[in-house]
């Protein structure tokens, strides 16, 4: 058992409230581009990094901003970051998908399967520099069909590299269902190549924290990676503003927007026969249709209410212990926009 | 003084950095064969080999530069970096602005590059301008063996991700085992004085940025690198005849290139002259007119450079990659009017 579900409830509520924040800010206007959330993976990364210590290391992928908060990184540093000031964690030069910090061994990228590559090297530079210490790579399961990451679990495993992979598979690559798009099983993939791989609920903050223990305590001991492959969903599906979620909650608004020059396109002379224009429509339509009866719809695949069951036994504790994260992020918040460089 | 080969010289400067710092490690493909000199004096722990995954062993490279390592990564060919950009490109290349400064990935990729002996255009490129492209990384690419061990000790004291290119003319250990493979059968026209040469007693870096005039002139500068100094060398031997001096200017660094040297060059002879291996256009011998023209320098301007996929017939080859005659005739229309 993890050894204090209370301190692990904090850190996935604070990072919960913590990104909420980061979507309003992104609602409003005051942050650009994309922003992708991790909101729903917080027992898969509570669960391993209340169990990093100093020179372990981090490689994370496009949705850094949990693990780095729950590491330990200022998250005023953060939240100046994704406002791009210049004080920023990264000076506002990364942005919330190049997010850095040396002091904690931790990178981010943007580019989706480069978590596996950097991993590898960071342990490399364990087994000479720190010896007993671990790399982790967060990921999902679409990043494990890309070749520098197969690569990666590869020479993880004929250099017996402590690394921890960790898979947070919610189902989809970008937009597309991931299921469609790979062959095999992603956790044969891994022992196809002489790593263990282990399968875990990853909406069970306790379940991940134990099965990371033993993949953790396996790498710092020399018996090289594991792959612990976590299930989850992503509450905002890709990225905020994503057009799939985007449908299924304000269906009147934005069908048409599809459904009009879907419409016009199918109708058009010149193309293929109707036997291929209809299978074309009926991908799109089982593309929504699929988002209706997505698993993030469930609210028994949130983590934070799970967890939170768990501590009903002491609901003053609980109380308190809420209000003070609701407090510590709306403090966060208020300094981070007040104090806007000019 | 000693004299060394090409590829001797940077693994004597490389094994003199390894000795007096633990930190350097040295891996990639066949590595233990390629480098046995250096594993039986520093083992396998620091000399390693790989699977044929450079995407893996080259992203690997860069973050444990990161983690604190100074990791020698070597790649077959500069071909094959097209295998592996990404790590470069988006990583190597952009840890220090991503981090706001804070952090950087001190790590060497050591490549052989060139053409000329017969390999064909998959595995005879230069894309030194390719890489020099990018902002982020410093790209070496030395002609002589006192260089090519200097410039091997300088990357290795860089604080961030420098590309370290080996021509296989010059090397005589990759054109061995690529061009030759034993055989006394098969001539390449490899120039002399960048395979062997002297080299001091104890490597000190040679600073990075910094060109050399390898000749005075005063009608015309010719500016290159690698195995192209010496064709420009020989080029201006063979002018000189005719009465025309012409000045040799090598950059050994394309990035960051050495600016003040380029222009005081040209504007001693007026003439610029790129003699470059790599691809003519968008590159490396347009920047050198650009930042000319930016500086106000009034000049002539003429290039010799690859300008299409590298051949293998060998007479195709020959007149593909920049040769003496093409430099010549280039040299006589720049100077056209000085007779």
């Amino acid at each position: 058992m993890p050894p204090d579900i209370w301190s692990l409830y904090e850190l996935m509520l604070k990072s919960r409230l913590f990104e909420e924040a980061i979507a309003k800010l992104w609602y409003d206007g005051l942050i650009s581009g994309e922003m992708h959330l991790g909101t729903g993976e917080e027992a898969i990364i509570a669960g391993i990094v209340t169990q990093l210590h100093e020179g372990d290391s981090m490689a994370l992928d496009h949705r850094g901003t949990a693990a780095l908060l729950m590491r330990g990184v200022d998250p005023g540093l953060i939240l100046h970051e994704l406002l791009g000031y210049p004080d920023g964690l990264c000076g506002g030069m990364g942005g919330h998908m190049h997010l850095f910090s040396k002091e904690h061994l931790a990178a981010s990228s943007g580019i989706v399967g480069a978590e596996g590559p950097a991993a590898a090297g960071f342990a490399l530079s364990a087994q000479y520099l720190h010896p007993g210490a671990v790399a982790v790579a967060f990921f999902g399961e679409g990043a494990m069909n890309q070749g520098m990451f197969m690569e990666s679990i590869n020479l993880s495993a004929v250099w017996n590299l402590p690394v921890l992979f960790v898979c947070k598979d919610d189902g989809w690559a970008i937009t597309t269902q991931s299921k469609k798009m790979t062959g095999g099983d992603l956790n044969e993939r891994a022992r196809g190549l002489g790593v263990p791989a282990v399968e875990v609920d990853g909406c069970d903050v306790s379940a991940v924290w134990e099965a990371a223990y033993g993949a953790i305590e396996r790498a710092r001991s020399g018996q090289g990676p594991t792959l612990l492959h976590a299930r989850c969903v992503h509450f905002e599906g890709h990225f905020l503003g994503f057009q799939l979620i985007r449908i299924v909650r304000d269906p009147l608004r934005e069908m048409p927007e599809i459904a009009v020059p879907l419409t016009q396109s199918f109708l058009r002379l010149g193309g293929s026969t109707l036997r291929e224009r209809m299978s074309g429509l009926k991908t799109v339509i089982a593309a929504v249709l699929s988002t209706v009866r997505d698993p993030r719809r469930d609210p028994t695949n949130d983590p934070v209410p799970r967890m939170r069951a768990n501590l009903s036994s002491d609901p003053a504790r609980l109380q308190e212990l809420e209000d003070q994260i609701e407090k510590e992020i709306s403090n966060i918040l208020a300094s981070a926009l007040v104090g806007v460089p000019s | 003084m000693r004299t060394m080969f090409f590829s001797q010289a940077i693994d004597d400067a490389l094994a003199q950095a390894m000795a007096d710092d633990p930190r350097i490690i040295l891996f990639g493909e066949d590595i233990p064969l390629l480098r046995r000199n250096l594993l039986v004096r520093f083992g396998p722990r620091r000399v390693r080999g790989t699977p044929i995954s450079e995407s893996a062993f080259l992203g690997a490279g860069v973050a444990a530069a990161m983690a604190g390592l100074r990791p020698v990564v070597e790649m077959y060919m500069v071909d094959f970096l097209g295998v592996c950009m990404d790590a470069l490109l988006n990583h190597a290349a952009k840890v220090e602005a991503f981090s706001g400064g804070k952090w950087n990935a001190p790590v060497v990729v050591r490549a052989p590059c060139g053409g000329g002996y017969g390999d064909g255009g998959q595995h005879e490129q230069s894309l030194w301008g390719w890489l020099a492209h990018i902002p982020g990384l410093t790209v070496l690419v030395p002609s002589t063996p006192a260089d090519a061990g200097g410039l091997m000790l300088a990357a290795l004291q860089h604080d961030g991700p420098v590309i370290f290119l080996e021509h296989k003319l010059l090397s005589e250990t990759w054109l061995e085992f690529l061009g030759s493979g034993g055989r006394h059968t098969i001539q390449y026209d490899v120039p002399a004085e960048g395979t062997k040469g002297a080299v001091p007693q104890n490597w000190e870096p040679v600073p990075i940025g910094k060109a050399v005039l390898r000749r005075a002139g005063s009608d015309v500068t010719i500016v290159s690198v690698g195995v192209g100094v010496h064709r420009a060398l020989q080029a201006a031997e063979s002018v000189e005849v005719e009465g025309i001096s012409a000045a040799v200017l090598d950059l050994r660094t394309i990035s960051p290139l050495d600016k003040p040297a380029l222009c005081e060059a040209v504007t001693c002879t007026g003439r610029l002259l790129v003699v470059d291996e790599d691809y003519e256009g968008f590159g490396l011998s347009g920047e050198l007119g650009a930042v000319a023209l930016e500086a106000g320098i009034p000049f002539k301007y003429a290039r010799v450079c690859t300008q299409t996929t590298i051949s293998y017939n060998r007479d195709w080859e020959e007149q593909t990659l920049p040769n003496v005659k093409r430099i010549c005739a280039a040299i006589a229309q720049l100077v056209g009017d000085k007779r």
